[in-house]
């Protein structure tokens, strides 16, 4: 049973992290534990029922929705703490070529656009994300970089959109 | 162990188990689950030249989108990821983050890599365009605009192009040796390579030190003496194409001060209001290191630094003038020019009047230029690109392109990423049209292997590549520096076949 935990732990951590996991390792897990699992089906299912009733009041959910560039509208139930970059990246959300650097400000790949009404709510934008964001294609008055907005309980219901041309205003014609 | 901890164990071998059962049985039913040995011969096969951020990002956009593309990417050098690692500078590696996404491109069941092939050379794109059902050219610039004065051949005047793969490590430019022993340097044009120029010359070595740029240009440098960078252009503050994040750099270089001169910006303070934002914040920023009155910390900074740097506007190159034994720069010449329109039109016209300037470095950052690769792609030699409509080569069916060689050499990563999605989509929209026909069999990477065995080439594949990232890993280890690049191609290739 400790090497069960061991494995079984192991495993679910490489799943939640790692793009792809080789058909061979989960073939191989089947293999493994289908004969077990048959015997104590009924105590497995206690048990998830039991764990999924903690996880919900210890993890408070809040509700965001996203709006990719093809006008998609994709909802997620998120903990608080993460960057909306984190959201993206984590719930594999359809929005292409999203957070190029990966949250170092090198980039305006994660720029989104808010609502008025939660815009005005947040953290004012530093030099730093403003000179980024400065280059992002189809800026607005209430755009910031996903990277830098952190979820919080009083965003729950906020929708938050891609442009739906995504570009990078460097480069393009009279854009400085 | 506890009744939780095993009652959690369950759970998650569980969620495994209905996960993994779940793909098998998708695997069953679509016969490809992301890992194949081989894939079905009538599979759309899709060629790509040129391993740099559009080569990937094109790979990318294909693969996701569709289950069966194949995308083979073929590069020149042993290394990939072009100017993600010979352009991006040293203090910027947060820029080169997209290395891990081209990773995970490369690592895919349906792509691969080839270094060390020379399109146009090892194969031609007659015969790739016989192995494959589309060819996307994405080869950049490896070429640069020069100023076309006399005297830009002597010592000490090189193209930032060549300066910047000196220090980032481009084989082709390990032996520039330039010459830092003069107190002035003099950079032609005002955008980020300018800057990064800039930052390379003045940076304290102790912040170099940390970085991946070359050894010998980490050595060049600490015996520079180098003490004033002026970067100069044709026109004026309210044109310089370096974005903010590159000017606050420079604003903020430790040990150094602005020096620039005040009557080169009457009436800019009087636009600021009509200016959108990223303008806006761009020009205030020059302005208060050009000539606003500094406060008390950084009065007393610009006080103790060694070292300067300055815009200088409305100049544009005559000649490059020699020392007294005419083998290398003295000087530069500059035209005065004068601005005449304005907003979106506004040019730079002539005065007549001429301004001889003291140095011993001569950089020029004017842009880069992309070169035909292969009599068989058309090529607008006037643009210096590909001709094309939405990434379509024009006139030949079944060749694409992408990044700079398609729109020319300008804009930052994301800039290039966009542009290669956009490829992609066309390609697709024509697979599925049927313009772009993908019902015969073509051989793939496995006839072109056969070409290059013959040929005595040898292709890098991804996994060599990761024995060389491993080696120079190691040798940054050992001085503190995140790698050290190999700067031989003959090297390279020894480490990847060891």
């Amino acid at each position: 049973m400790a090497r069960c935990l061991h494995l079984g732990s192991f495993l679910f951590t490489k799943m939640v992290n790692t793009p792809r996991i080789s058909m061979g390792v989960k073939t191989c897990l089947i293999k493994i534990w289908t004969p077990h699992s048959q015997g104590k089906a009924i105590s497995i299912h206690s048990a998830i029922h039991s764990d999924s009733e903690n996880n919900s009041l210890s993890e408070e959910k809040v509700i965001i929705h996203f709006i990719n560039q093809d006008g998609i509208k994709t909802t997620t139930a998120v903990t608080e703490g993460q960057t909306l970059l984190d959201v993206v990246v984590n719930k594999n959300l359809d929005i292409s070529g999203f957070g190029a650097c990966e949250g170092t400000l090198a980039c305006s790949t994660c720029h989104l656009i808010f609502d008025k009404t939660f815009y005005e709510k947040m953290e004012p934008t530093v030099d730093e994300e403003m000179d980024m964001l400065d280059l992002a294609y189809g800026l607005t008055k209430t755009s910031r970089l996903g990277c830098q907005v952190t979820v919080q309980k009083w965003m729950d219901g906020m929708t938050v959109q891609v442009p739906q041309e995504v570009r990078d205003a460097v480069g393009s014609k009279g854009s400085q | 162990m506890s009744t939780h901890k095993a009652a959690l164990c369950k759970v998650q071998i569980l969620k495994l188990f209905l996960t993994s059962a779940r793909c098998v049985r998708i695997t069953r039913f679509y016969g490809v689950c992301g890992l194949s040995t081989s894939t079905p011969a009538s599979s759309p096969k899709v060629c790509i030249v040129g391993g740099g951020p559009a080569g990937f990002y094109t790979a990318q956009h294909l693969v996701k989108t569709r289950t069966d593309v194949q995308v083979d990417i073929y590069e020149r050098l042993p290394v990939p990821f072009g100017l993600v690692r010979f352009g991006v500078a040293p203090d910027h590696p947060e820029v080169k983050n997209v290395i891990n996404t081209f990773t995970q491109t490369a690592q895919h069941a349906r792509c691969s890599f080839h270094g060390n092939v020379r399109v146009g050379k090892d194969v031609t794109v007659e015969e790739l365009q016989e192995a494959y059902h589309a060819v996307v050219l994405s080869y950049g610039a490896e070429g640069n605009r020069t100023m076309g004065v006399p005297g830009e051949d002597l010592a000490g005047v090189y193209s930032a192009k060549d300066f910047v793969g000196w220090y980032n490590g481009l084989p082709r430019n390990r032996e520039l040796r330039p010459d830092l022993s003069c107190e002035t340097a003099v950079i032609l044009g005002q955008g980020n390579v300018a800057l990064d120029v800039a930052r390379m010359l003045l940076s304290p070595i102790d912040i170099l030190k940390k970085t991946d740029i070359t050894q010998h240009a980490l050595d060049a440098l600490a015996e520079s003496s180098v003490r004033r960078v002026l970067i100069v252009g044709r026109r004026g503050p309210l044109q310089v194409a370096c974005t903010i994040k590159e000017l606050r750099e420079m604003v903020n270089l430790p040990g150094t001060r602005p020096e620039m001169e005040a009557s080169e910006f009457e009436g800019i303070a009087e636009t600021l209001k009509s200016l959108a934002r990223p303008r806006k914040r761009l020009t205030e920023l020059l302005l208060k290191a050009a000539i606003e009155t500094p406060g008390e910390e950084e009065l007393e900074k610009r006080n103790r630094a060694e070292r300067a740097w300055g815009f200088r506007f409305l100049r544009r190159p005559l000649e490059v003038l020699p020392s007294t034994d005419l083998i290398r720069a003295a000087g530069i010449r500059l035209a005065v020019n004068r601005l005449e329109g304005d907003g979106e039109g506004v040019r730079a016209v002539a005065t007549g009047e001429v301004e001889d300037v003291e140095c011993g470095l001569v950089i020029s950052s004017i842009g880069y230029k992309s070169l035909p690769i292969d009599p068989a792609v058309p090529f607008d030699a006037r643009k210096a690109i590909i001709p094309n409509t939405m990434g379509r080569v024009q006139q030949t069916a079944g060749l694409y392109c992408s990044g700079w060689v398609k729109r020319g050499p300008t804009g930052v990563i994301a800039t290039t990423m966009n542009d290669s999605f956009d490829t992609a989509r066309t390609l697709l929209q024509d697979i599925g049209k049927g313009t772009l026909d993908v019902s015969t069999v073509k051989p793939g990477s496995q006839g072109v292997s056969a070409l290059l065995e013959k040929r005595g080439v040898k292709p890098v594949s991804f996994s060599d590549w990761e024995k060389i990232d491993s080696e120079e890993t190691r040798r940054g280890e050992t001085r503190g520096k995140p790698r050290e690049k190999m700067l031989d191609v003959g090297e390279m290739l020894q480490v990847a076949r060891a």
